[in-house]
């Protein structure tokens, strides 16, 4: 496989929410805006390519009976330093993500890849699968978040688009399942054609 | 008081599920039958509360005495997950039964956020021991609840006809959606 194909299946072939359905908790909790669903998804994306380098340099070393522990410690050292980071220099996001930046330690995505990929690959691809299906990830989030914000507020990142009567329920709670929803079938329908 | 409080606002108003997004992954994936459900939900009861009253006891006893709180994430998943290999190996000596009951589901509760939110949380709402242990029942009645409405749903849901682009997991998740709109509708409860 080579690196570029590695890199671009995390966008539609094998996106991580779209497709695989993994790490739906945050992908439905914080996407109220674009903004928000971007952060998140940039935060995992560094947990996801930092893991995978690490655990793919030191992938002998680990017993095998012990890997799925030793991966969780890699993964939270890194959640840890995603979490204080953010609190010291990104205040505001920090506050809007709340509780769920330290559930990135139990993201499937991430230790997913740690398991499936970079276990048993080189380093370089290790890197490039996790920018992969990081920014994948990073996509639908931000694609998420921006559908709903702009039907729940009419804006994009922020910036005023629509103006009148929208529908509320989609910066809800119920309009992340049902936006949610019909993307994921409007990207079946894209995959096949 | 406070805790009927606690019961009915974490059970109905911000349920777990339906509006905090936690433990969607078996929400989703182990919802399509009624029974199976029904043991999903009795194995996170059963792991979210000892596991929210031993990382209580880290938090108070072990962690704040010796200034050592950035590491909450990393000792309560590592905590969470030696629990709940532990809870399995004691069920399977102790209560074969509860263990044939609940034990294929054990493993999948290391990934389950819920777990590891709830803890999370009882420590940021600065619960005391019985509060926590109260929410977190509550919390994973309100799981059971939701999960074992939603597998009630998509086993009929599995004779209707739904549009091709729509079967499976899209039309599963606007299900969901007007579950969470029902459940909307406690806001203001409590």
């Amino acid at each position: 496989m080579n690196q570029l194909t590695n890199f671009t299946k995390g966008f539609i072939k094998e996106n991580p929410v779209f497709v695989l359905l993994l790490g739906l908790c945050p992908t439905l909790g914080v996407t109220s805006t674009a903004i928000n669903g971007l952060g998140m998804g940039l935060a995992t994306t560094f947990v996801l390519v930092m893991s995978n380098l690490v655990v793919s340099i030191i992938k002998s070393m680990i017993p095998d009976k012990v890997r799925i522990p030793a991966f969780i410690v890699i993964i939270a050292s890194f959640v840890t330093i995603v979490e204080l980071t953010m609190q010291a220099y990104t205040p505001a996001l920090f506050e809007a993500l709340g509780l769920f930046i330290p559930l990135i330690v139990v993201n499937c995505i991430v230790l997913g890849r740690a398991e499936a990929f970079a276990s048993k690959q080189s380093i370089l691809s290790s890197i490039v699968d996790g920018f992969g299906m990081g920014l994948g990830f990073a996509f639908a989030l931000t694609l998420l978040g921006g559908v709903r914000e702009l039907l729940g507020s009419g804006n994009i990142f922020g910036f005023e688009l629509l103006q009148g009567d929208l529908m509320l329920v989609f910066v809800l709670a119920p309009g992340a399942f049902i936006a949610l929803g019909y993307l994921i079938a409007l990207m079946n329908r894209v995959a096949k054609s | 008081m406070e805790y009927v409080i606690i019961v009915i606002g974490s059970i109905f108003v911000s349920n777990i599920v339906l509006n905090q997004f936690l433990g969607i992954c078996p929400f989703v994936g182990v919802s399509g039958k009624l029974s199976t459900s029904v043991g999903m939900g009795g194995a996170v009861l059963f792991v979210l509360t000892i596991a929210t009253i031993v990382t209580w006891v880290l938090q108070y006893y072990v962690l704040n005495p010796f200034g050592l709180s950035f590491m909450q994430t990393i000792v309560f998943i590592l905590v969470i997950a030696s629990l709940v290999q532990m809870v399995e190996i004691i069920l399977k000596k102790v209560s074969p039964p509860l263990y044939q009951a609940l034990g294929v589901f054990l493993p999948l509760i290391t990934t389950n956020c819920a777990v590891l939110g709830v803890a999370i949380l009882t420590i940021q709402k600065e619960f005391n021991l019985m509060e926590g242990v109260v929410y977190a029942i509550a919390n994973a009645i309100g799981f059971t609840l939701a999960i074992v409405l939603f597998a009630g749903i998509r086993e009929h849901l599995d004779l209707m006809e739904v549009p091709k682009g729509m079967k499976g997991v899209p039309i599963a998740l606007l299900v969901a959606g007007i579950l969470a709109l029902a459940f909307m509708g406690f806001t203001g409860l409590v």
